[in-house]
């Protein structure tokens, strides 16, 4: 039987002196999967995701990817800490996304909404002008954000719609992993039930495979198949997101549910 | 002693005899150890075209920023056949290519022109000879400022990183938003390159009307900054591109007008104010260029009419 | 009628006889001697040696004659100077602590071993102008014989090392890296600096560089740009002893005496799960009496400390980057006053530039 998987994460952690921030976290991520990173604030869950997307090295464990076949590499699982900076960096600009909490983190201020959108094509080479517009107006589109503003900065934009600029500036390469790093807590409610919506439509749209970090239980219900719980840097429960949240198993889960206020 | 022959029109080029060099000092200026420092910083940069190769730079009797990069280079490269010419804004007669000259003609006794033809190393601030260079001879630029991309993040340990791993994507965003802002990209001069489709490089501030000289020349060109301690070459017969947009293509300047004192309309063009009211006139910016086209009977608009005194 | 730009080398040769003219003033004044200079303005001549990286009070009262007294001139030209000096060879580590003392004090204990010996300092004087001086007169009356200082002036940071109170002091030339391997410290004179630096080149860096640029640094620490809460833990001033070991000897000798100050500033360290709270040091260097550079190092070389000790940098001062490649007069100096230079053809790319945006903004009809 072939192995589908997209992301397989072996047993990996990280130590803070003699604190474990996380700790023997394990699981796979199949295509199209999206899955969500639950916990209050301490849990982990951001060290994990730093982790995953190899923004900070691991302690222990592995993870492994399974990257696009091309001349130089074959398909199937091929463990990242294997790979150079450069294959890493490059893997993290094309086929990964990663969506920061706060958009300013993930985008250039300084320069047009336009360029943002299309600098990953020109990073990956692409020269034409009016073709790289051309598709950053497309994306933009997508993420519901006005074409006209295709020359406007980020600091003119309110913070949903950073938001989405940010989440258009991560899919113009049509990554098959998306990390998301809270991706709606920044905002207003009504702004958030937006966001959600796009983000729902377009990661069953595109495919995308996505880790959504948390600590808002109605985001993970809403976006992802699948959850894991964190506490104390480690996993409590993991599994079908509506079983874990209508049948909570774990003490720490049951908490976590009953003390989500119903709107 | 014999002085470097001044400009004016009509006067003869001349190469300056060598005189006998200042016997207090190491031939050049710097000791041999120094010099073979540079010279195996030249040879990796000549191995790497257009890569930024880190050398000890020296304190030299002129201001870093003032020229002590292409001086080094030259100071390493130079041998007593050599014929040195030293231009600044494509001129031998401004004073910051006079004061370099001197130097060099007090450190090494070697022959000084002013004819870019008969030169077999030029040391240049901010511009390339209009006569095409020939196998053989070196082209020295003075560079303040090596990094491409130093307006775009001026962390060296970042720029190296971005260098290493050809990660340009900085450079083509600050492209687009010239583009996009202004409907054309606003670098006029220190225009950049990739050199041998690989490094960015940063061409010194020439202006980009020069950039096309230097993609396949003949010549060798190496590059020196001073002060920021690093030096680049370009080998002969090497492509060097001015990044740009397929569809908004590299543009040199052009003038509507010729030059004032020998007619060229293919030369980069100095803009001169003449009188109180403005007037202004164009003449060519390479000296030597302008004073051999008149040696060979070219006129401007300028010259030869008793009523053009403004 | 316009003609092509002449005449360059009369231009220079003549503000060369000007210049000179300007350095001598007025004839009737006596000139100026090398040894006056050294003995009178002996503290301009330790700042230029110091940030000249040459120990040399007559070149360097040459370098202040000749410059008419501008310090950043004066400590060029000594430099290009030094670039044409053979070398001989590395010095071994100056022994400070065998230093013959003129001047040592510590801010952390009112009294200690060996005493607080204050040395010729304006610390305890009123900055009230004396005219006196202006007229000049009778040189100050002998001192009488002083106490003989006390042969063992054991350093503060000693003392405060027996309780374990201060860090263990690490060779400087490790890298970023704590657990690497001390190597041969860099010659920043004959490298250049590569960024992440070790701390003997950001010492070596720190000790060349301009004071004015160190002391705003170490202030800014001080104001809360980064806060280190520094105590001067001990400023010792005095002649060291220059040892080297020729090749051909295989042993030391001494070489000659120079005078340098030596500043050690204490400053607090949080510590961690691992390491118990314990003071942290800043280290200063200079030479002769340069006492506000020695500190102002310290300061700064703690600041810079903030990677290797943990802290997170957040201010201008624990920037190494930022702050060594800006501290360098030569460099700064030279770079700023290069726009001097003609810069008319890249201002003529501009002009056309500008010239043609306007043109098509006014055909376009002008603001859209």
């Amino acid at each position: 039987m072939t192995d589908d998987r997209l992301l397989s994460v072996q047993g990996v952690g990280k130590h803070y002196g003699a604190r474990w921030a996380c700790r023997d976290v394990s699981f796979d991520l199949w295509p199209g999967e999206v899955l969500a990173i639950v916990g209050e604030s301490g849990s982990g869950k951001s060290t994990l995701l730093n982790l995953l997307s190899l923004r900070t090295p691991m302690d222990e464990g592995a993870v492994h990817y399974a990257l696009r076949a091309d001349g130089n590499t074959p398909g199937g699982l091929h463990n990242l800490a294997t790979l150079s900076e450069a294959r890493q960096r490059l893997l993290a600009r094309t086929d990964w996304g990663f969506v920061e909490q706060n958009p300013r983190d993930g985008l250039r201020m300084a320069v047009s909404a336009g360029a943002n959108v299309a600098e990953r094509l020109m990073v990956l080479g692409q020269e034409h002008y009016g073709r790289l517009r051309c598709q950053a107006l497309d994306w933009m589109q997508r993420v519901e954000l006005d074409g006209h503003r295709i020359d406007e900065r980020p600091t003119q934009f309110s913070g949903g719609m950073q938001q989405r600029l940010q989440i258009a500036r991560n899919l113009v390469t049509r990554p098959r992993l998306v990390f998301m790093d809270e991706p709606t807590s920044g905002l207003d409610v009504s702004v958030q039930a937006r966001l959600l919506d796009l983000l729902r439509s377009l990661t069953e749209n595109l495919g995308l495979a996505c880790i959504v970090v948390t600590h808002d239980l109605a985001v993970a219900r809403l976006l992802a198949q699948r959850m894991l719980v964190m506490k104390d840097g480690s996993v409590v429960e993991a599994g079908l997101t509506d079983r874990v949240l209508d049948d909570p198993q774990h003490p720490y889960t049951q908490l976590l549910v009953s003390s989500v206020l119903t709107p | 002693m014999n002085t470097e022959t001044v400009h004016t029109t009509g006067a003869p080029l001349a190469v300056a005899p060598a005189q006998s060099a200042d016997s207090d000092y190491n031939f050049a200026f710097l000791d041999e150890q120094t010099k073979r420092h540079i010279r195996r910083a030249l040879l990796k940069a000549v191995a790497v075209p257009g890569y930024q190769v880190p050398f000890g730079s020296r304190e030299m009797p002129l201001p870093y920023g003032w020229g002590t990069g292409g001086i080094q280079v030259t100071a390493a490269v130079i041998g007593c056949s050599d014929v040195l010419k030293v231009i600044d804004q494509g001129a031998d007669g401004t004073v910051n290519a006079v004061n370099i000259r001197r130097f060099f003609a007090r450190m090494t006794g070697v022959q000084t022109t002013t004819a870019t033809e008969k030169a077999t190393l030029v040391q240049t601030r901010h511009r390339i000879p209009e006569t095409p260079l020939r196998e053989g001879q070196i082209l020295v630029y003075q560079v303040p400022q090596p990094e491409p991309l130093f307006r775009l993040e001026p962390r060296r340990a970042q720029t190296v990183k971005l260098h290493a791993l050809a990660e340009y994507g900085l450079m083509s965003v600050r492209l687009y938003e010239d583009i996009a802002h202004l409907g054309a990209i606003a670098r006029t001069y220190d225009y950049p390159v990739r050199v041998n489709g690989r490094y960015v490089m940063s061409p010194s501030p020439i202006p980009k009307f020069d950039n096309p000289k230097m993609h396949l020349n003949p010549a060798l060109q190496l590059f020196g900054a001073g002060r920021e301690k690093r030096l680049y070459a370009v080998p002969p017969y090497t492509s060097v591109e001015s990044l740009a947009f397929e569809d908004h293509p590299f543009e040199v300047q052009r003038w509507d007008h010729a030059c004032a004192l020998c007619g060229a309309g293919d030369s980069f063009l100095d803009e001169v104010i003449v009188d109180n009211a403005g007037r202004r006139l164009y003449v060519c910016s390479d000296s030597d260029h302008c004073q051999s086209r008149q040696q060979a009977g070219h006129t401007g608009s300028a010259v030869g009419e008793p009523g053009s005194q403004p | 009628m316009y003609v092509s730009v002449k005449g360059g080398e009369a231009a220079i040769e003549n503000s060369w006889r000007l210049l000179a003219q300007a350095r001598r003033g007025d004839p009737a004044q006596p000139e100026l001697g090398l040894d006056t200079i050294a003995q009178q303005l002996r503290l301009a001549v330790h700042r230029v040696m110091t940030e000249g990286s040459l120990y040399d009070t007559e070149l360097a009262a040459l370098a202040i004659k000749q410059a008419s007294g501008d310090v950043f001139e004066a400590v060029f030209l000594l430099r290009a100077y030094r670039t044409t000096l053979p070398r001989f060879g590395y010095a071994l580590p100056l022994d400070t602590g065998a230093m013959h003392i003129r001047r040592r004090i510590s801010a952390a204990f009112k009294d200690l071993p060996g005493g607080q010996v204050l040395g010729p300092t304006p610390d305890y004087t009123q900055r009230l102008l004396d005219f006196a001086l202006a007229a000049g007169g009778e040189p100050p009356a002998p001192l009488p014989p002083a106490p003989a200082v006390a042969a063992h002036m054991p350093r503060v940071l000693e003392l405060l090392n027996l309780e374990g109170l201060i860090e263990a002091e690490r060779p400087a030339n490790l890298g970023a890296d704590a657990s690497s391997q001390p190597t041969e410290p860099t010659d920043l004179t004959r490298e250049p600096l590569a960024f992440p630096a070790t701390r003997a080149a950001r010492l070596q860096s720190l000790a060349r560089a301009d004071e004015g640029w160190l002391l705003a640094l170490g202030y800014s620490t001080q104001r809360g740009y980064a806060n280190n809460h520094p105590f001067a833990g001990e400023i010792r001033m005095g002649d060291v002893v220059v040892e080297m070991v020729p090749e051909e000897l295989g042993f030391a000798i001494d070489i000659g005496d120079i005078s340098v100050t030596e500043c050690q500033m204490i400053n607090q360290f949080s510590g961690s799960r691992e390491v118990p709270p314990q003071f942290t040091q800043g280290y200063g260097l200079a030479f002769g009496e340069c006492e506000r550079k020695a500190m102002s190092m310290a300061l700064v070389d703690r600041a810079l400390r903030a990677r290797e000790l943990g802290e997170p940098p957040v201010a201008p001062a624990q920037d190494e980057e930022f702050v060594l490649s800006h501290g360098d007069s030569l460099e700064s100096s030279g770079f700023v006053q290069h726009l001097k230079l003609p810069h008319y053809v890249d201002f003529q790319s501009e002009l056309e530039l500008v010239r043609r945006l306007r043109q098509a903004h006014r055909a376009e009809g002008g603001a859209a």
